[in-house]
């Protein structure tokens, strides 16, 4: 290539190739581009000074920083702890109804609690607590294992009918049913009587004959008149609570075959502090007794 | 004799297939071969209705000019189906998060159909439109014809089976679990089959050329076919647990594992999706703007910046894991250095069009790739801004990622791919012109549309996952549950269905364009561009 190709639009040089008609201008490269290049190569070498960022055999240069994403995140957490350390240990050692007494150091708890209910019971007791689909709602004065500070401690601390805690809330109610305890006829007598007595229609001949099946059966733990007894977990039958259902086909469905819930022990996860805090914070939901 | 080799050879395919099935360890791999047989069988059945007994080598040669653009004409097909395809299941999987009730379980729900859509897109759209453009590029910048004969023609059948065989394998639940690297061993040795031989016949085809000088394009198109072919092998070594099962286990483990899966992962974006659209775009971009590429020295200042840096890069997808501090430094380094070279893409790019700047008014094909170039410069921005330590402790995890991903892929991959597909038609098929350029540019807006809703709406839903999930009160305790975090989002996961939907009906306009340019009509409409009326005075 003699002659210089000049390109007539721009005026500038081009390299002299074509491909399929494609050439190329001669322009050097943007300075602004060039120098913002250099820039981030500049800031980049800084970087790798300051922090950790050349292999070695063993290890790597720590940079002037010597600043590890582990030990960062090890001071911030001790940091935070130690701001709130006085708070966490007198919730620990202090009994429920004197931190409840106490209005600041409840009101801690009770943020603790929130925030640990949100990251571990939310899963199965929903994000308002309101359970649902065979979880207790815990928003209601209805409880299975009792509602007090004590009970309620009590079943987070070991949980519910689960392997790992031996002194996990246990109860475990026939399969009348399945095992057959009880005859067909006699299934669905007693299941109007529970219709009944949770207030709802029902057949008035088939509940009388189920009230006896439910008096021979049920009442030891369910309660004579029907209203539980939370020793045995025994939900209360004549308020229309229940955890998967209220309609006959659910009834009759649990005392064949009945499903019990299941809950994990929180006290080994979670430490006494952290079952405390659980334990005020539900009970304040609203139906504390 | 005419195929007769191949249909030979496919047979035999098929009948080792049907014993693949016949012996297979485990069900799904006996289903899969199923599958395998059944398209091998039709392939088979395809070719044997096509064999000539008697030499027709005089036929043949007329029917072939110069170049071999057979093949190109059904990657641009591949590439507008597979498009919609992955398109249409990224409109499905968006729905499924904003509706969970559309997880048809086991088939249909989302963590099959997620790697469906992403491969669809990647390497189904994407692939098959880098497949169908280096071919036709490399022949017109070297001036020869395809090396190998009908090899290439093997790559492209042996493309769309690897790519037939991906699918089938998630949606029946076959995946060795690594993202964008998602099928398994037997699937992984196929493709590595396939594309030694795409290099092949690039390789053969620039060594044979007759153009002194190998034009960028090209060095593009190769960097991307070499460094995909590393990525693979290295991220893919596995153990079969059985010739005839589909389980595998990775050579690598724990923290080396991810590290190895985001190299992979990362340089699939930076050599798949970027330096090969880059080749792509170095010959379409002058070649519709008629105007030389605007700098020599830049484009090979950035090529061999961009491809030294990138393959460092990919720590920065573990920033603050177990992944060892060294090694996330540099990482994010790498990153930020790759900001100019990035850029340098789009500079060209631009700059080309200075002094046919007007051509916009008139030329939506134009009109698109500047948009391509426009997302391809912002997402080049974002990317570096996102992999700073700091940056990324909120954006990591967050949506804000796939709209980042989005942004790049919906806008500068696909609006690039679109501008190529909407160059080469007319010219494979010897058209005048395409059937309708305001078609053409309803797709343009429909897509850009599309990508501003769907990237806007992400960028705000990973900001507010990112700050919810990092919101602590005045006692230091987290504020929210993950499920709040979820249900905040919610509205935006449902604008994006609608982003989403925009974009896939204008893949759709697009289709019908193409579609009836190849049936060789001209649709009758006003000129684009041209003001036919000037203006109107007052009366």
């Amino acid at each position: 290539m003699s002659e210089k190709d000049i390109d007539a639009v721009s005026g500038v040089e081009t390299t002299g190739h074509s491909w399929d008609g494609i050439k190329e201008l001669n322009n050097p490269l943007p300075r602004w581009w060039l120098w913002t290049f250099y820039a981030t190569v500049i800031w980049s070498i800084g970087y790798m000074i300051y922090y950790p960022s050349i292999p070695l055999i063993e290890g790597s240069t720590m940079g002037i920083s010597g600043q590890t994403n582990r030990a960062a995140l090890k001071e911030e957490i001790a940091f935070a702890n130690q701001a709130r350390a006085e708070r966490f240990a007198r919730i620990e050692s202090e009994d429920l109804e004197t931190i409840k007494a106490d209005d600041n150091l409840y009101r801690f708890a009770i943020a603790g609690g929130n925030s640990l209910f949100k990251v571990y019971c939310t899963q199965c007791h929903g994000s308002g607590a309101a359970g649902g689909g065979g979880y207790p709602n815990l928003n209601d004065d209805a409880w299975l294992w009792g509602g007090d500070l004590e009970n309620i401690y009590l079943t987070i601390n070991h949980g519910v009918r689960n392997d790992e805690d031996d002194d996990a809330r246990f109860s475990d109610m026939p399969a009348f049913g399945a095992d057959e305890i009880l005859e067909r006829d006699e299934i669905g007598q007693v299941t109007e009587y529970v219709l009944k007595i949770s207030g709802q229609d029902h057949d008035a001949e088939l509940a009388v004959a189920g009230e006896t099946v439910y008096a021979d059966n049920c009442s030891a733990c369910h309660a004579e008149d029907g209203t539980g007894d939370i020793e045995f977990g025994a939900p209360n039958l004549t308020d229309a609570i229940s955890m998967y259902g209220n309609d006959r086909e659910t009834i009759l469905a649990q005392i064949h075959k009945p499903q019990l819930g299941v809950m994990p022990p929180w006290g080994e996860r979670l430490g006494e502090a952290g079952v405390k805090q659980l334990t005020l914070y539900v009970h304040g939901l609203g139906g504390g007794q | 004799m005419k195929y007769m080799t191949e249909a030979i050879l496919v047979g035999l395919a098929a009948f080792l297939a049907l014993l693949g099935a016949a012996f297979a360890q485990d069900s799904l791999f006996q289903t899969h071969m199923w599958i395998l047989f059944a398209l091998l069988a039709g392939g088979t059945l395809v070719l044997l209705r096509n064999v000539h007994v008697t030499p027709q080598a005089e036929a043949a040669q007329s029917e072939e000019s110069f170049y071999m653009d057979g093949v190109v004409r059904y990657g641009v097909i591949a590439t507008v189906f597979w498009g919609i395809v992955g398109f249409l299941v990224g409109v499905v999987i968006a729905c499924q998060l904003a509706w969970p009730e559309l997880n048809i379980e086991p088939w249909f729900n989302f963590g099959r159909m997620r790697p469906l859509h992403t491969s669809a897109v990647i390497f189904a759209f994407g692939g098959n439109a880098l497949l169908a453009t280096s071919f036709y590029v490399v022949q017109r910048t070297t001036r020869a014809r395809l090396f190998g004969g009908n090899l290439a023609w093997f790559v492209f059948w042996g493309y769309q089976l690897f790519i037939a065989m991906a699918a089938t394998g998630y949606l029946l639940g076959i995946t060795q679990s690594r993202e964008y690297a998602e099928p398994e061993w037997y699937v992984d040795i196929w493709i590595t089959v396939v594309w030694v031989a795409y290099l092949i016949v690039f390789m053969g085809t620039i060594v044979k050329r007759k153009e002194p000088h190998i034009y960028v394009a090209n060095w593009f198109y190769l960097s991307f076919i070499i460094t995909v072919a590393m990525l693979h092998l290295v991220n893919n070594l596995a153990m079969p647990v059985s010739l005839l099962g589909v389980k595998s286990y990775s050579l690598f483990a724990g923290v080396q594992d991810a590290l190895t899966q985001w190299w992979y992962g990362h340089n699939a974006v930076g050599f798949f999706l970027t330096a090969g659209f880059l080749g792509m775009m170095y010959y379409f971009v002058p070649k519709q703007a008629n105007r030389p590429i605007y700098s020599y020295r830049l484009s090979i200042v950035h090529f061999w910046s961009l491809i030294f840096l990138y393959i460092w890069a990919g720590p920065h997808h573990l920033h603050y894991t177990a992944l060892p501090d060294w090694a996330q430094t540099l990482g994010m380094v790498f990153s930020i250095m790759l900001w100019m070279p990035s850029w340098g893409g789009m500079i060209n790019g631009l700059m080309t069009l200075s002094g046919a700047w007007d051509k916009l008014r008139t030329d939506p094909i134009l009109r698109m790739m500047v948009l391509a170039l426009a997302f391809y410069g912002m997402s080049t921005f974002e990317g570096p801004m996102m992999s700073i330590k700091s940056v990324n402790s909120l954006s990591h995890y967050t949506d804000w990622t796939i709209g980042h991903v989005h942004s790049g892929a919906l806008g500068w991959v696909g609006m690039i791919s679109f501008a190529a597909v909407y160059y080469l038609v007319p010219k494979l098929w010897n058209r005048e012109r395409l059937y309708s350029l305001r078609l053409v540019n309803w797709h343009l807006w429909l897509a850009t549309l599309g990508i501003v809703i769907y990237a806007a709406v992400m960028w705000v839903a990973g900001i507010v996952q990112g700050l919810m999930w990092r919101e602590f009160d005045s006692e230091g305790f987290l504020v929210n549950s993950f499920i709040e975090t979820v249900s905040a989002i919610h509205p935006e996961y449902v604008m994006r269905v609608f982003g989403g939907l925009l974009y896939l009906l204008g893949a759709f306009v697009m289709a019908y364009n193409v579609w009836m340019t190849i049936r060789g009509r001209v649709r009758d409409e006003a000129a684009y561009g041209a003001t036919s009326t000037g203006p109107v005075p007052a009366e």
